[in-house]
């Protein structure tokens, strides 16, 4: 019903296109993926189905957009409203409207429906959204999953026939991923609405999607069902990695299925990891406690960071993870206990000395960039450490070579960004490296390219703590795992044990082959 | 007041016709006693009918911004003696001030008179500030701003959006604020100065072009089936009306104008306001959900505050409302009486809607 018939994109006449020669029809009723590495373009296949492209970005856009045969192409996004219904990558920054149920009416009064049936409307959606004990809330208060189920309830009511999301599970944690995409899932099944959204991290979404567009980054899109196009994709998730190294075909989508499979499989037991000696630790936290007012966001937190360890933080949205962190570096002022690196309290040092002690790569890394080029935010921070100068510029080079010095950090990509901000943290040589959801935007090949940035300095002798909701990254780069819940430690240990302990918390590969197996690297590293 | 009355969310307008009434009371006084008794009624009203919602906390920070109003201004009377009244509490010396400040004395001896002109205008202003966040508490200011006109709609929502972005800010600065330190940054002020406002720009202006994408997303300025041609008449009705209302009122303060000016830009700008207003808001399909009706509590609610004010100004005599310096301020039955008219609003009004159960809110206060 809606269609993209040999669309093509560019910035500006002149430059590579960013989307060539596009074909997609899209069905009723089908849940449809795009996916591809990051800054290919995905977000920009998107804005052309409901005309935020070109409205709101500029740039040139060729070929036809039909929706049931009609082109609709020279509709601005306002006038589609009541077809497509468009939900953004913050789901907060797009609220109008400051409690639940005003914000569900909203699209409905800008379409100008009558009262009636916008209230009817109203609650059928809060039923199917499961969200109905929240209607008089104030937004702002309700958590991540919370607000995403509203923002999609919220177009819903429009009554769209298409359902276009931009990475709607990217903020949250495993459980309210699955929570959204579940919704996701009953409202194509049971409603006939045809939901294309765009994912990193396909591991969550593949078992559930009909067809997977891939953006292949030279403006090309491979449109198939997902087993085919995964086959030789750039981005796939663990579970079809394994189905890969194992030759399995028709490949594997589903936990389910490949465990079927699996148990025709002969494997060598892994390989028993010793249970490495202990680490002289390198930041040691006594019964850190961090209240916001009355509320305890952190009781009694007890925390050893070995050197030359990576430790995974894991927990809930709102479990208290970068409190944590914030607390760790010294910022947050503590309610109790102590934290010690290097025999000094970050707590009790300036900014000057405890950047020294514990660097920190924030939620959204970019607060730290100020400057117009790569190039002056090396100098920068080589004047703020008193380095000689080119130091932070090499520290780069050997994280990430090949970063345009030139280049103005808003332009760079998510991972070129985050190696620019770990640069600078690390050029004031600390001792123990926090980094809080460091592997959001990231793709599977950034997320790679990150682990072996941290393992690297795992191995220079730092401690690192990773706050994160990825599983498949903690199985990749982690030696040790923390799990916080309420702001309490709720288990702790080696990330094999960790893991096998809570399902929630378990990689596919785990999920698949049992006790011992984490990554698909572990496997290609034994036969 | 009956158990049975179901709660209900009052008209904001009516919430904040009866504020402005009350304040205009206190405008009307400058005797401290029935001061008290507005901020008095105000307080009581705003602690019975307010809802949980976040923005109806703020009242304390009004009380707490008249206390702060009141002791400024007694403080400057002390600092900056007036010369006013012959009863000394306390000498201070004078502090001699160079000729050009002539006009100006610094310190001097303290009078009982000037004190208690700080504290009576003080209260006045306090109580005034007190009555606005009362109505500001009491009634979301967004609803009113829902409540407003079609033709005006656009400009509410710029103002419903412009309110919600600055706590944002708030936010982003302080996670700025936070990054930095996590940096550093060398060189002099200017350059701090900018690694704070440069980020934090960059943030409030992605935010808004968010929100800008998302409204339009969601259908916020849909034409439908405007023409060019109904466009047009409303602008240039909207225009003509502009027009003839500044030459009438030109007309009206220039005393040498003929007067036939005056009736005709008046009549004549705001008749074609009214059309252009009309023709503008006829265009517009949009409808609204759940408006906020206008009952007899409303009513009743608006007239409590106007009966206050009304009754001030026309029932108290004088010189009670403007008690003399060197007595102490009377208070008559009326005058208090009509003060406490206001407070019948917080019976006639309905209780207010929570957000939470009555159990989950117990227990927040708890």
């Amino acid at each position: 019903m809606l269609e993209l018939r040999d669309v093509g994109f560019r910035y500006r006449p002149g430059l590579p296109p960013v989307l060539d020669a596009v074909d997609l029809v899209l069905e009723e009723g089908e849940l449809v993926l795009v996916a591809g590495r990051t800054g290919v373009g995905k977000s920009t296949l998107l804005g052309v189905l409901n005309g935020l492209v070109p409205s709101f970005t500029g740039g040139v856009l060729e070929g036809d957009v039909l929706l049931d045969g009609r082109s609709v192409v020279r509709l601005p996004p306002r006038e589609r409203a009541h077809v497509v219904g468009y939900v953004g990558q913050d789901p907060s920054a797009g609220f109008v409207t400051d409690t639940v149920e005003e914000e569900l009416a909203y699209g409905m009064e800008q379409l100008g429906l009558d009262a009636a049936t916008m209230r009817r409307r109203v609650e059928e959606t809060l039923d199917l959204l499961g969200v109905a004990d929240l209607r008089g809330r104030d937004l702002r208060t309700l958590s991540g999953g919370q607000q995403q189920r509203v923002a999609i309830g919220a177009v819903l009511t429009m009554h769209p026939r298409v359902l276009v999301l931009d990475e709607p599970t990217s903020a949250l944690d495993p459980t309210a991923a699955e929570d959204v995409l579940a919704t996701l899932t009953r409202l194509v099944h049971d409603l006939g609405v045809t939901v294309v959204l765009a994912e990193h991290r396909l591991e969550r979404v593949v078992p559930f999607v009909d067809r997977i567009a891939l953006v292949r980054g030279d403006g090309g899109v491979v449109v198939g069902p997902p087993e085919e196009v995964l086959r030789d994709s750039p981005v796939a998730p663990p579970i079809v990695e394994l189905g890969r190294h194992l030759g399995w075909d028709p490949l594997p989508l589903s936990v389910r299925d490949a465990r079927r499979r699996a148990t025709r499989l002969r494997l060598p037991s892994p390989a028993v990891v010793p249970e490495p000696a202990p680490a002289p630790p390198a930041l040691t936290a006594r019964r850190v406690s961090v209240a916001y007012g009355r509320v305890a966001a952190l009781r009694e937190v007890d925390l050893v960071l070995g050197s030359g360890r990576v430790t995974a933080l894991m927990g809930r949205n709102g479990s208290g993870k970068s409190t944590l962190l914030w607390a760790l570096q010294g910022s947050r002022s503590r309610a109790g206990g102590s934290v010690e690196v290097d025999g000094r309290d970050p707590q009790r040092l300036d900014a000057e000395e405890r950047r020294g002690l514990v660097g920190l790569v924030p939620q959204t890394a970019a607060d730290l960039l100020y400057l117009e080029s790569v190039a002056e935010e090396c100098a920068a921070a080589d004047r703020e450490t008193g380095a000689e100068p080119g130091s932070a510029a090499r520290l780069l080079d050997r994280l990430v070579p090949g970063i345009d010095r030139e280049a103005h950090p808003r332009d760079l990509s998510e991972g070129q960004r985050l190696a620019l901000v770990l640069a600078v943290v690390l050029s004031a040589r600390p001792t123990a490296l926090l980094l809080d959801e460091p592997t959001r935007g990231l793709d599977y090949p950034g997320k790679e390219v990150l682990a072996s940035v941290l393992r690297a300095q795992a191995a220079e002798g730092r401690a690192v703590l990773v706050a994160t909701h990825d599983v498949e990254f903690v199985a990749q780069v982690a030696d040790e795992v923390v799990v916080l819940a309420e702001g309490e430690v709720v288990s702790a240990g080696p990330t094999a044990r960790v893991v096998a302990e809570s399902p929630a918390f378990a990689p596919q590969v785990h999920k698949i082959l049992g006790e011992g197996w984490l990554t698909v690297a572990q496997l290609q590293g034994q036969s | 007041m009956s158990a049975r009355r179901l709660s209900r969310d009052l008209h904001p307008g009516a919430w904040w016709a009866w504020a402005l009434a009350l304040a205009a009371a206190a405008t009307a006084t400058t005797n401290p006693v029935l001061l008290l008794l507005v901020i008095g009624v105000a307080w009581v009203t705003v602690v019975l009918r307010r809802s949980d919602h976040p923005w109806a906390s703020s009242f304390r920070l009004y009380l707490l911004f008249g206390v702060v109003i009141v002791v400024v201004r007694v403080v400057f009377r002390i600092l900056f003696g007036s010369g006013l009244g012959v009863t000394e509490w306390l000498w201070l010396p004078e502090v001699p001030l160079p000729d050009w400040a002539a006009g100006i004395t610094l310190l001097g001896p303290v009078t009982r008179e000037a004190v208690l002109a700080g504290l009576y205008d003080g209260l006045r202003l306090a109580a005034l500030v007190i009555c606005v966040g009362a109505a500001n508490s009491l009634a979301n200011p967004k609803r009113l701003l829902k409540a407003m006109p079609a033709a005006l709609y656009e400009v509410g929502t710029a103002v419903v959006v412009a309110v919600a972005l600055l706590p944002q800010l708030g936010d982003s600065l302080a996670r700025v604020l936070a990054a930095r330190r996590l940096r550093g940054v060398p060189g002099g002020r200017v350059a701090r100065f900018r690694g704070v406002v440069v980020p934090v720009l960059e943030d409030a202006l992605e935010r808004s072009l968010t929100l800008a994408a998302g409204m339009d997303a969601r259908g916020y300025g849909r034409s439908g089936a405007l023409t060019r041609g109904r466009r047009g008449t409303t602008g240039t009705l909207m225009l003509l009306g502009l027009g003839g209302i500044c030459v009438g009122v030109y007309a009206l303060l220039d005393l040498e104008a003929p007067r036939w000016l005056v009736v005709g830009g008046l009549v004549g700008g705001l008749t074609c306001a009214t059309l252009g207003f009309l023709s503008a808001g006829q265009r517009v399909q949009r409808t609204r959900y759940r408006p906020d009706p206008w009952r007899l509590e409303e009513t009743a609610v608006v007239l409590c505050g106007v009966a206050a004010a009304a009754g001030m100004r026309l029932l108290v005599p004088v010189e009670v409302r403007f008690p003399t310096l060197d007595q102490t301020p009377v208070v008559t039955a009326t005058a208090l009486l009509v003060v406490l008219v206001g407070l019948l609003a917080a019976v006639a009004a309905p209780p207010p809607r929570m957000s939470l159960p009555r159990e989950v809110g117990r227990a927040r206060a708890a």
